[in-house]
């Protein structure tokens, strides 16, 4: 019988309100800083909801030159910013062997939502007939994963992943299951959104969960979530192949489960929340007390923490007030189709550094929420495995389980 | 303000499907049958009605500001900011 294939990750790059690369994000993490602010873009003053997690001061061109600005929206611009500093750290050449060999997946809800406000912006409020000729490879939810492919000159599967707040798991999740089953050796995957415009705010604003003051998981006063933007890439590896190279291993991701509420279509549901974190540590064949640290979804919700909490104690039993919980969207907000990714630094974090992040803004104990949900201040620990939760509208769940590098 | 109360009943009789005659002013919401998501349309429909904003966040529905236990309280709430606004 052959070697089972396992799959470690040998680069990571990062950009959010928290900061520009992993070391600023994760710094920021350690420190419990707050990334979310005043947001600034045209019309800001007809939203209701003014706050989010928006990344300042953001200048594309210290990134890319006019003859790329054309065709990358800025979920684009995020994740090829991502893409590189991973590549870099992971030391991956894609050679002509390895391309085929070698994916791009990626996670996005809005995909090119900028382009496709200042657009439509120009057509019906300016009537204006004519636009720019590149709107549709700038909009379209592959393009990120397109334009990563054609930098890396990256040949085997790529696509996107659509999921709402759980594209970034699911993206990553397929990643791994794509390594391990033998089909890819190599994946750049994670995932961006950049949906904080005029359009993309008014929208979520319809739904009234939106926070006007803050995002505070897990805390009694807790009352809404807080959008924001930002991406996280990934170099996801067959551990043979990075140990044969030399390569840096962060972590290895050990677990992956999906599921579907099949209840509603926005309300989460603690079955199909249980069943997911049950089912990553089936795949991982660990047991509830392996888990140290979770990166809960964590909202800021009134529905989504309540559920989420009551969810984790069905399946962690008595392990469940002994294990570690934080929800780092507290300050980087809720990036949506990217969140998972920049979540995963906090992951890899607990697991390579011991330093559990923080649920910030924590003011008030909700008793529904009575489990250690890491108040305001990063804790130590040393944990062998971790969890992180995506939970997204449509009632879908992706839950990856990580353990320290091999 | 008979007008604005007339108004608003006839849009929570829409959305819980009853006949506005049979709204009465001290049920409750839940009574009515309407649900969270319910609501949200109810205020969507109360804003485009009446070109107001209700300060609604469905994370805080005892929140004061905008008082939702029952349909006399609604109408006093949303008769406060027609006049108000």
């Amino acid at each position: 019988m052959p070697v089972a294939r396992r799959v470690v990750i040998t680069g990571q790059g990062a950009i959010s309100a928290l900061g520009v690369g992993v070391e600023a994000n994760l710094k920021a993490m350690r420190n419990g800083e707050c990334g979310i602010s005043a947001l600034e873009f045209r019309d800001v003053e007809r939203l209701m909801v003014r706050i989010g997690g928006q990344i300042k001061p953001y200048d594309e061109t210290r990134f890319f030159d006019r003859q790329q600005l054309v065709f990358y929206d800025k979920f684009t611009q995020l994740a090829l910013i991502s893409a590189a500093e991973a590549m870099q750290e992971s030391g991956l050449e894609i050679t002509e062997q390895l391309a085929p060999r070698s994916g791009v997946i990626l996670g996005t809800s809005g995909g090119g939502l900028q382009t496709q406000d200042e657009n439509f912006r120009k057509v019906y409020e300016e009537g204006k007939n004519r636009v720019h000729p590149f709107v549709v490879p700038r909009l379209m939810n592959n393009a990120a994963v397109g334009h990563v492919s054609m930098r890396y000159h990256i040949t085997g599967p790529s696509y996107t992943v659509s999921t709402a707040c759980a594209s970034s798991n699911h993206a990553m999740g397929q990643a791994f299951q794509l390594i391990r089953a033998g089909g890819l050796d190599v994946a750049l995957t994670g995932g961006s959104e950049s949906m904080l415009s005029f359009g993309g705010i008014k929208a979520w604003e319809g739904l009234r969960v939106m926070s006007r003051d803050g995002c505070r998981p897990f805390c009694a006063t807790r009352n809404g979530m807080v959008q924001g933007e930002g991406a996280a890439v990934f170099v996801f590896e067959e551990y043979q192949h990075a140990r044969a190279r030399g390569a840096p291993i962060l972590a290895e991701v050990v677990g992956f489960a999906m599921t579907a509420d099949a209840g509603d279509i926005v309300t989460p549901d603690q079955q199909g929340a249980a069943s997911a974190m049950q089912g990553a540590m089936n795949d991982a064949g660990l047991n509830p007390a392996d888990i140290g640290y979770i990166n809960a979804h964590g909202t800021g919700t009134k529905v989504n923490d309540r559920t989420e909490i009551a969810a984790i104690k069905q399946v962690f039993g008595d392990h469940a007030r002994k294990l570690r919980l934080s929800s780092t969207k507290s300050m980087h907000g809720h990036l949506i189709g990217g969140t998972g990714a920049v979540e995963l630094l906090a992951c890899i974090m607990a697991l390579r550094e011991g330093v559990v992040a923080p649920t910030i803004g924590h003011k008030q104990a909700d008793p529904e929420c009575d489990l250690n949900i890491v108040p305001n201040v990063a804790q130590q620990l040393d944990t062998q495995y971790v969890l992180s939760n995506s939970f997204a509208f449509g009632g879908l769940n992706a839950v990856l389980a990580l353990a320290k590098a091999p | 303000m008979v007008q604005v109360k007339d108004k608003v009943i006839d849009i929570l009789a829409q959305q819980a499907m009853l006949d506005p005659g049979d709204i009465a002013p001290d049920a409750s919401l839940e009574s009515l049958g309407v649900d969270s998501l319910g609501l949200v349309e109810i205020v969507f429909a109360i804003e485009e009605e009446f070109d107001i904003q209700i300060p609604f966040n469905a994370n805080e529905p005892d929140a004061k500001e905008f008082d939702i236990s029952s349909v006399g309280s609604i109408v006093s709430a949303i008769e406060a900011l027609v006049a108000g606004g």
